[in-house]
């Protein structure tokens, strides 16, 4: 038989094989649902079509309270007290005491002449962090999105390659590249092979941050890769044809063009890896605990090192330093959201 | 509703009962059953290094076993070598306890720093646990007297033991010393007569940390190796240092005071050796993922470190005699030559729901010979005076591990007391954690040597202010 | 064609443009392939080496380790390794241990015989071998298998939960108009901003109230409730169309027959998004396992492989043997759904 009439037959047979793997599930699924229906219809006989988004809700609502708002309280409680202990019993009133502590400063600029010096440490690491982690995952998105669009052979293939590092999980990928760099290891062994010679680059202060950086975009830029390809993709052809026909070089099409209609999706981008570059903890901590020195200790290090691994653990500290770091994190995406014009689609159907 | 649909709504609700009970299942707490499950699992494991008619009797021993047992968790972070000896004396008591179960888990030393105070003081928490901080848990102890037979013994044997465990003033009996420790310095002998450079302690009894400094930079070049000298990256262990070239740490009035000449010149060495690379920057300014001093020296690649006798187990299991290791006393500084004494309790929790259970254990493996061969095979220093009245017969023949031993003993009894001022502070780990992550801050470059100073008094200060 | 115009941020080259750019392009992506595999990969092959061929360096590629002989009167296998002897002969012989600049050697045929050799004469005699011990052992010895289940349990209801509770939330809040709706997404947006780290220790003590704590339920209820996932099927489910729900409800279905049977199947793709998120967050999940189990019974693979970084060894070769196997679940899914994953997003992308 020819190699072309075998692949329906194959292509066939899997669809069957899915299907019957598919109907007991759906089978199930159908089940469950019915049972929860007969709960259901009864309710909706009773309070009507409009008051059943409140029961809708409800397991939502319930959950998200006791887990989601009821911490934020308790995390307000903690602020304003103080003491070495867990129990909410056990602890103190210590009013803003532990605002004070750190917001405590002779210049604010300057770590050193603050009471919370490792605070503010943190909190400056982590500013240089998400510049240069939000700006690399920016700039890469965009180049990885604008050559993925191209219709290269594999294209699937290599959106998949991009997005792989994404689902990783980022003790593991902290655990890999800290074996590669590290003093014995394959980046070493590349470089003296090369005649050049070895960086022990996790002790280099420089080098920790490019690198924490550096693997803080491998492992993310993949996801937000897709999401500006997306906005490309949602570019009509049509648009670059006329703008050709007009004259446009390729940069002026790309710069007039293509660039004001992704802002919907370069703001997304924005908006979401800077929040989640902001809260950077796992892989750095990770990799190089911090170090060397405090060189790589980021504000949300700060705050798990001040309630978990001091001894004794000061939950009060920690609490506040965190409420503050929201703080922050609310007014500038809200400045970001003003600024870039909130993103709202544009309607170019 | 005609009968298709009523068939496929009571279909449905059979169909979610079935599924729902497993799931609910899961989730309660394990049931006996489950327990013993895992046990058999770890049991089938180990007596398959023995015969295999033993593998069927105790499987077998397993199915009989009703199931009205006790549980009773241990909680503790301990390398392989002595992990396997706790196993052997668990099952033993299990076999002569039928109605108690006892679960051993081994976690990560993070762990038991950092969540075992989180679920004690919510009375969540293991039954039992071997705690390194001995003095600030304290008040989560359980008062094993009136549950157990022989309260006498424990006083009679244990008492320094008991003392740690009091702080305040109390005698409740709580647990045993699974370890005593005492600081003390390993070399590779090995590479110093390779290197053709005489070991200092051969000729004296007092060496200087600088003698060992220069000698061990010696063989390094001599020999090729990576690193010549290492501290482990510890307040506990750089306090030998501190102390012995003089620090105070306390004034006379017993306020915490870092910042003295002594203090100045330890940290100055430090900085000193680190900036003419004596020392390895990886092991101090690594932050918490700092690279083990440990490892290099088990690969014949360190001539030097400051540690302690808890590392003669794991060096008899995996050095054995690849090269000849050896225990040297405690360095000189200016003012004395000290280390620093520590340890882990095995301590009973006061919130277990099973007292009495939980004294049983205890009571068998503090029994003499249960507690004699807890430590004769995890190659630990126990404290019970008749134990150590006969000596504890090692099970090992390395000579390097019986020299270390005795090496480690005869330091035990030239500590100086500051050092055990220090250890046995209820804040003791305060002040150690202080000078540990400041001096780093330094030997990096983030702080000079008076900004850290200043910075180890603030931090102490603050934490022990907000403890009050 | 309509495709080929080439948006690129190099300055035109005339004829030349197209070449230029499409070597580019390929160079890049050859990059990109090798920069987000390689660590991967090169964590594979290792996981199949020895612990001291971990220790080498320089590192060699592929999993070799030093052929091995067994002699009377040492308990260990002893490394071969040819020897350049003093009188100017090589010889195979047996490694007896080695520290520093000196080995010692014993030959297997005459084995009582110790000659001590500078290493600078001697050379390791390798062969390709698979350990697979660095599998085997952390499966028996550590309980792998349990952290497998738990790991495998946790995220499967998991999932299944969050899909259902969030969908379910969603609906309502993108068809139904009630008081509160506002208020409700407007509290769901701004908890996104708040750092898990806060949440914690307060959570830790409702779990602790609750009785949830070393229960795989402790692990898994506290954060079904997702602001992101509700979100962002909110926005999906916007587009659809009302006209559909209302003739469902004129041929008499009730509220839930609509969601289960018409809106769920029609947000497919969105939920299927949500449905690997999840899966791939719950798998990795680290921090709050870690603080709520502390029961080894109860364990999850990250916790599990956190077992590895003892106290005082890295046991290297167990740790990538067994991140290499927590990987491979994902990696799976990965190759297999790989067209699905991407396009799924990129599609709920734009109706963001």
């Amino acid at each position: 038989m020819s190699e072309i009439s075998v692949q329906p037959q194959i292509r066939r047979q899997t669809q069957k094989t899915v299907r019957l793997l598919t109907i007991p599930l759906t089978g199930l699924y159908a089940l469950l649902m019915n049972a929860i229906g007969l709960m259901m219809d009864f309710i909706q006989k009773r309070i009507g079509i409009r008051k059943m988004a409140y029961i809708f809700v409800l397991p939502n609502m319930l959950l998200f309270a006791t887990f989601s708002i009821l911490p934020i309280l308790g995390n307000f409680y903690y602020a304003f007290t103080g003491g070495t202990k867990v129990l909410p019993e056990n602890r103190y009133f210590a009013g803003a005491a532990n605002f004070e502590f750190i917001m405590q400063c002779n210049n604010y600029l300057d770590p050193s002449s603050c009471r919370a010096d490792l605070f503010w440490r943190g909190l400056y690491n982590t500013v240089s962090y998400v510049i240069f982690s939000v700006g690399g995952i920016l700039l890469f998105a965009l180049i990885t999105a604008i050559v993925l669009n191209q219709p290269i052979k594999g294209r699937g293939f290599f959106r998949g390659v991009f997005f792989y590092p994404t689902l990783l999980s980022s003790v593991v990928v902290a655990l890999l590249w800290k074996w590669i760099l590290q003093r014995e290891g394959l980046l070493n062994a590349g470089l003296t092979g090369l005649g050049l010679e070895p960086v022990n680059f996790l002790l280099s202060a420089e080098w920790s941050k490019f690198w924490v950086v550096f693997i803080g975009v491998w492992s993310n830029v993949g996801f937000y890769t897709l999401i500006i390809l997306a906005g490309l993709q949602a570019i009509p052809a049509t648009f670059y044809e006329a703008a050709k026909i007009d004259g446009a070089s390729s940069w002026a099409s790309f710069r007039y063009l293509t660039l004001p209609l992704l802002k919907p999706s370069l703001i997304v981008v924005f908006v979401l890896s800077f929040i989640r570059c902001v809260q950077v903890f796992d892989h750095v901590f990770v990799m190089t605990g911090g170090g060397p020195g405090t060189a790589t200790q980021y504000i949300v290090q700060y705050i798990y090192n001040t309630g978990f691994s001091s001894d004794p653990p000061n939950l009060g500290v920690a609490a506040a330093a965190s409420l503050i770091l929201g703080l922050i994190i609310l007014v500038l995406t809200l400045i970001q959201l003003r600024v870039t014009g909130s993103g709202e689609e544009t309607d170019y159907a | 509703m005609n009968a298709h649909k009523k068939m496929i709504k009571i279909l449905s609700l059979l169909t979610t009962i079935i599924i729902v009970l497993p799931i609910l299942a899961a989730c309660s707490t394990p049931t006996p059953e489950t327990i013993i499950q895992t046990v058999e699992v770890e049991k089938v494991v180990e007596v398959e290094k023995t015969v295999e008619v033993e593998k069927e009797v105790i499987v077998t021993k397993e199915v009989e076993v009703q199931a009205e047992q006790t549980d009773i968790r241990i909680m503790m972070a301990i390398p392989i070598n002595a992990e396997v000896v706790m196993e052997d004396l668990l099952d033993r008591f299990e076999s002569q306890n039928p109605d108690i179960n006892v679960i051993l888990d081994v976690v990560p030393y993070p762990t038991i720093l950092e969540i075992l105070p989180l679920q004690l003081e919510t009375g969540e928490g293991p039954d039992i646990a071997k705690v390194s901080n001995i003095a600030g848990l304290y008040e989560y102890y359980l008062d094993m007297r009136p549950y157990l037979s022989d309260p006498a013994y424990w006083e009679e044997n244990m008492g320094l033991t008991m003392e740690h465990m009091n702080p305040d003033g109390g005698n409740r009996i709580s647990g045993f010393y699974t370890d005593v420790t005492v600081t003390g310095a390993f070399i590779n002998r090995t590479l110093f007569e390779q290197a053709g450079v005489p070991v200092p302690s051969d000729t004296s009894d007092k060496v200087t940390w600088e003698e060992w400094a220069e000698a061990a930079v010696k063989v390094r070049d001599a020999t090729g190796v990576d690193f010549a000298m290492a501290i482990d990256r510890s307040g506990h262990r750089i306090s030998t240092l501190t102390i012995s070239e003089g620090a105070k740490i306390f004034d006379d009035d017993g306020n915490v005071v870092i910042d003295d000449e002594g203090m100045r010149r330890a940290l100055q060495l430090m900085l000193d050796w680190h900036a003419d690379n004596t020392m390895p920057l990886d092991v101090w300014a690594g932050g918490d993922s700092y690279r083990e001093a440990t490892n290099d020296f088990i690969n014949g690649n360190l001539v030097f470190m400051q540690s302690g006798v808890w590392q003669v187990g794991p060096f008899t299991d995996k050095i054995g005699d690849a090269f000849d290791w050896e225990v040297v006393p405690n360095p000189c500084g200016v003012v004395t030559c000290t280390g620093m004494p520590g340890g882990s309790v095995m301590a009973a929790m006061k919130a277990t729901k099973h007292p009495e259970e939980v004294a049983r254990v205890m009571e068998f493996l503090a029994a003499e010979e249960n507690y004699h061969e807890w430590a004769a095979r995890a190659l630990y220093i126990p404290q019970h005076n008749g134990i150590m009245a006969k000596g504890v017969e090692y099970a090992t023949e390395l000579p390097q591990a019986l020299r270390a031993f005795k090496v480690f003993g005869e330091e035990s009894t030239r500590l100086d007391p500051l050092s055990y001022r220090l250890q046995n502070h209820l804040y003791g780990y305060v002040i150690m954690n202080a000078i540990r992550d400041r001096l780093t801050q330094a030997l990096v470059g983030e702080l000079t040597l008076e900004e850290a100073l200043a910075r180890m008094q603030t931090d102490v200060d603050e934490a022990l202010a907000a403890a009050k | 064609m309509p495709d080929r115009i080439i948006p690129f941020l190099f300055r035109t080259r005339g004829h030349k443009q197209l070449h230029l750019t499409d070597f580019l392009m390929y160079f890049y992506l050859t990059l990109g392939t090798i920069l987000m595999f390689g660590p991967v990969v090169w964590g594979f092959v290792s996981s199949f080496k020895t612990q001291a061929e971990l220790e080498k360096y320089p590192p060699s590629f592929l999993p070799y380790a030093n052929k091995t002989i067994e002699i009377a009167g040492y308990d260990r296998p002893l490394s071969m390794y040819t020897v350049k002897l003093d009188d100017g002969s090589v010889a195979e012989l047996a490694q007896v241990r080695r520290v520093g600049i000196e080995a010692q050697f014993a030959d297997p045929t005459n084995p009582d015989e110790l000659i001590k050799v500078h290493v600078d004469q001697t050379e390791p005699l390798r062969s390709l071998t698979l350990q697979w011990e660095n599998y085997i052992l952390p499966l028996q010895r550590f309980e792998f298998f349990t952290f497998f289940k738990n790991s495998i349990i946790v995220t499967i209801l998991a999932t299944l939960i969050t899909l259902f509770v969030n969908s379910l939330a969603a609906f309502a809040l993108s068809k139904y108009e009630f008081k509160g709706r506002d208020l409700i997404f407007l509290l769901t947006i701004c908890t996104l901003m708040i750092p898990t780290t806060v949440t914690l220790v307060p959570n830790f003590l409702i779990i602790t109230k609750l009785g949830w704590v070393n229960s795989l339920v402790g692990v898994i209820i506290p954060a079904v409730a997702s602001p992101t996932s509700v979100f962002l099927l909110r926005q999906y489910m916007l587009t659809l169309p009302n006209e559909l729900l209302e003739a469902a409800r004129l041929d008499g279905a009730s509220e839930w027959r609509i969601y289960w049977q018409i809106v769920i199947p029609l947000s497919a793709p969105a939920i299927a998004v949500l449905a690997i998120f999840s899966v791939n967050w719950r798998w990795n999940d680290f921090l709050w396992p870690l603080i709520v189990l502390t029961h080894t019974e109860k364990f999850t693979i990250p916790i599990g492989l956190h077992l590895f970084q003892g106290d005082y060894q890295i046991e290297w070769q167990y740790l990538l043997a067994m991140s290499v196997l927590a990987l491979l679940p994902i990696t799976l899914i990965f190759a297999f759904l790989q067209k699905y994953i991407t396009t799924g997003i990129a599609s709920t992308g734009v109706k963001m």
